[in-house]
C-alpha cells in the first residue's frame, strides 16, 4: 500500500497504459468479432471450423502466443494487443452468435413482412435484442484482457505488469502488492461498469423496474 | 415494357379489370428445391376488393407458401401475382410490404418495444410525422379494445396471448393498408378467446373493408369468417366458393370430408333465422316466448329451442317481434337448402 501512496504518478501512468491496452484491444476485438459473427449466422456451416479455430487459440498459453507474434509485430505493445484480440474472439463471437440465433424467428419474419430494409432490421430489431448478451461477452473479454495485459510489461508494452516484474526482479514486496492490488481493482471496476451497462441494455428493463 | 406500369390484367386473365384493392393469382407455382411436388401448383384465382377469403386445407398443403408470395417473402417459380392490377414483381419488396398488413400466428411482436412502439413501426417506416403516429396508435388500440392509457406503455411480455394478437392486428393495420395477410392468427389461442377475436375481425371488417387473405385450418373458423373459402390440397385449389355452396355442393369427396358437409348443425350456422321463420299471425300475442334476433343463425336458434324446451321462438328485429320460428321450420328449411 505504501508504494502506491508514495508513487501515485508512476502508478497512475502505468494504470493509464494498462487501461489503454485493454480498451484498444476491446475496440479492435469487437470490430473483428461482429463481422465474423454475422458471417457465421448467415452461413451456418462456418460455425464449426471458425469456432473450433478460435477455441484452439484460446487454449494456447498467453506468453507463448505473444512470443509467436513478436517476430511479426516486434517487441512492443502491438504484439500484446494482437494476442489479446485473438484471445477474446472466442468469447465475443460465441456470445454474438448465440445472441443473434436466439432471436425469435417470428420476430424477424414480422420485421421483414412489415417492410423493414435489412439495415432497419439490424438497427431496430437485431441490435437491441442482442445487446445484453453482447455486453455480457464484452465484459468477460475485458476482464480477460485486463489480466493478460499484465504480461505486456515483459514485451516493452508497459502497464501495471511493470510493477509486478520489477518487484520480483528487485525483491520489492511492496511493488508486487501495489501492482496486484491495482490490477485487481481495475478488473473489478471494469466488470462493474460493464455489468451496469448490461443491465441498462436489457430491452424490457423499464418494464421490470416498474 | 413500353406499355407503362399497368398491364391490363384482362390480357392475362379473363377477369374484370376493376383492379383496385384486388389480388389476382395467375398460374402461380412455387417449387422448393428437393421437394417431389411443388408447394403451390398452378394457382389462379381472384380475390375481390373488400373480400375476406379464408385459405383452408390440411397441414402442408401450401397455405402459408401461397400467402407469403403475396408480400414477396417467397418468390414464385413461375406465374404472376397482381395487386391493384399491378404485377408485384415491379414493386420494391419493402414498399409492397408496407402496403400490406401482415399478422402471424406467434404474433411476432418486438419484445423490446412497448405496445405503442410496436404499433408505430409501419407509420415510422412510412415517415409519418410524430403527432400523426401517436394519434394513430391510440386510435388503433381503441379499435382492438385495448385502452391506450392502460396498454400503451406495456411490453409484449406483459400481455396475454389474446392481447398480443390484438396488438399484432393493430400493428398490421397501422399504415392503413388496403390488404391484410393473416396466417393462422388465432392458431395458438384458447377456444373462447379465439371466438371473441373472430367476432372482432368480423366487426373490424365491416368497419374497414380490407381485402383479407386469412389462413386457417379450422373449418368452423373458415365458415364463420370467410366471404369465400379457398380450399387447397397438395398445392392446388380444389374449390373456391362461398361457405354455403361449399357445404351444399362440395366439388369432390375431399372437400366434402374436410368441411364435414354431412354435418347439418354446421350448415345451420350459415343460415339466418329470418330466412326460415314464418311471418307473424294477425292475432299475435307474444306471451313469454324466448326471443332470437332475425339476423342470428339457425344453429343458435336450435340450441335455444333445445335449451329452453319452448315449442316456438319469437323472432325480433331491433326488439320488435317480426316472426315465429319452430323446430319444424328449421328442419324443413335445412332440408330444402340441401336439395
Ligand atoms: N422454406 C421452405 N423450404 C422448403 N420447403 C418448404 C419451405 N416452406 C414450406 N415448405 C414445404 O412446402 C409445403 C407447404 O408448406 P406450407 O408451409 O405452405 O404449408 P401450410 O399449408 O401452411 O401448412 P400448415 O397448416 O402446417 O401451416 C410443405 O410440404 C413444406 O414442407
Ligand atoms: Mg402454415
Amino acid at each position: 500500500m505504501g508504494y502506491l501512496l508514495n508513487n501515485p504518478s508512476e502508478v497512475g501512468w502505468l494504470l493509464w497504459q494498462h487501461l489503454q491496452m485493454t480498451s484498444i484491444t476491446l475496440l479492435i476485438a469487437i470490430a473483428v468479432a461482429v463481422p465474423i459473427a454475422l458471417l457465421i449466422t448467415r452461413y451456418r456451416w462456418l460455425s464449426v471450423p471458425v469456432m473450433g479455430t478460435l477455441g484452439v487459440i484460446y487454449t494456447i498459453p498467453s506468453l507463448a502466443l505473444i512470443i509467436f507474434l513478436v517476430p511479426v509485430f516486434g517487441l512492443n505493445a502491438t504484439s500484446v494487443i494482437v494476442a489479446m484480440v485473438l484471445y477474446t474472439q472466442v468469447i465475443l463471437v460465441r456470445n454474438l452468435t448465440v445472441g443473434l440465433s436466439s432471436i425469435d424467428p417470428a420476430v424477424l419474419e414480422a420485421s421483414r413482412g412489415m417492410g423493414m430494409s435489412p439495415w432497419q432490421r439490424w438497427w431496430w430489431v437485431q441490435v437491441p435484442l442482442v445487446l445484453p448478451v453482447f455486453v455480457a461477452g464484452a465484459r468477460i473479454a475485458a476482464v480477460v484482457a485486463t489480466a493478460i495485459a499484465t504480461i505486456g510489461a515483459k514485451f516493452n508494452a508497459g502497464g501495471l505488469g511493470q510493477l509486478l516484474f520489477d518487484g520480483i526482479q528487485t525483491n520489492r514486496i511492496d511493488k508486487i502488492w501495489a501492482g496486484s492490488i491495482t490490477v485487481a481493482v481495475l478488473a473489478f471496476a471494469i466488470n462493474a461498469l460493464l455489468l451496469w451497462l448490461e443491465r441498462r441494455s436489457h430491452p424490457t428493463r423499464k418494464a421490470q423496474t416498474k | 415494357m413500353h406499355t407503362g406500369d399497368h398491364i391490363p390484367c384482362s390480357e392475362f386473365l379473363n377477369l374484370s379489370c376493376n383492379a383496385m384493392g384486388s389480388i389476382q393469382f395467375d398460374q402461380v407455382t412455387l417449387e422448393f428445391s428437393g421437394m417431389s411436388r411443388p408447394a403451390v401448383n398452378q394457382v389462379s384465382c381472384e380475390v375481390a376488393s373488400g373480400e375476406l377469403v379464408v385459405i383452408l386445407g390440411p397441414s402442408g398443403c401450401g397455405k402459408t407458401t401461397l400467402l407469403k408470395m403475396v408480400n414477396r417473402l417467397y418468390e414464385p417459380t413461375s406465374g404472376r401475382i397482381y395487386i391493384d392490377g399491378q404485377d408485384i414483381k415491379r414493386l420494391k419488396p419493402t414498399k409492397l410490404r408496407q402496403k400490406i398488413g401482415y399478422v402471424i400466428q406467434q404474433s411476432g411482436l418486438f419484445p423490446h418495444m412497448t405496445v405503442a412502439d410496436n404499433v408505430a413501426v409501419v407509420p415510422k417506416l412510412l415517415k409519418w410525422p410524430n403527432p400523426r403516429i401517436q394519434a394513430r396508435v391510440d386510435e388503433l388500440l381503441q379499435l382492438v379494445k385495448l385502452p391506450p392509457t392502460e396498454y400503451r406503455d406495456r411490453y409484449p411480455a406483459q400481455l396475454s396471448g389474446g392481447q398480443q394478437q390484438r396488438v399484432g392486428i393493430a400493428r398490421a393495420l397501422a399504415g392503413d393498408p388496403a390488404y391484410m395477410l393473416m396466417d393462422e392468427p388465432f392458431g395458438a389461442i384458447d377456444a373462447i378467446t379465439r371466438t371473441a377475436l373472430q367476432t372482432e375481425i368480423l366487426r373490424l371488417q365491416q368497419q374497414l373493408q380490407k381485402t383479407i387473405l386469412f389462413v386457417s385450418h379450422d373449418v368452423d373458423e373458415a365458415l364463420r369468417l370467410g366471404d369465400r373459402i379457398l380450399v387447397m390440397n397438395a398445392g392446388q385449389i380444389v374449390q373456391f366458393d362461398t361457405p354455403f355452396n361449399l357445404l351444399t355442393q362440395p366439388a369432390d369427396p375431399f372437400v366434402h370430408e374436410l368441411l364435414g358437409a354431412d354435418d347439418m348443425v354446421r350448415q345451420l350456422g350459415l343460415l339466418t333465422v329470418n330466412s326460415a321463420m314464418m311471418a307473424l299471425p294477425d292475432n299475435y300475442q307474444n306471451g313469454s316466448k324466448p326471443t332470437v334476433n332475425a339476423v342470428d343463425n339457425l344453429r343458435d336458434a336450435l340450441s335455444l329451442i333445445l335449451k329452453t324446451g319452448a315449442p316456438e321462438l319469437s323472432v325480433v328485429d331491433q326488439d320488435k317481434p317480426v316472426g315465429l320460428l319452430t323446430l319444424e321450420h328449421i328442419r324443413s328449411y335445412a332440408a330444402e337448402a340441401n336439395r
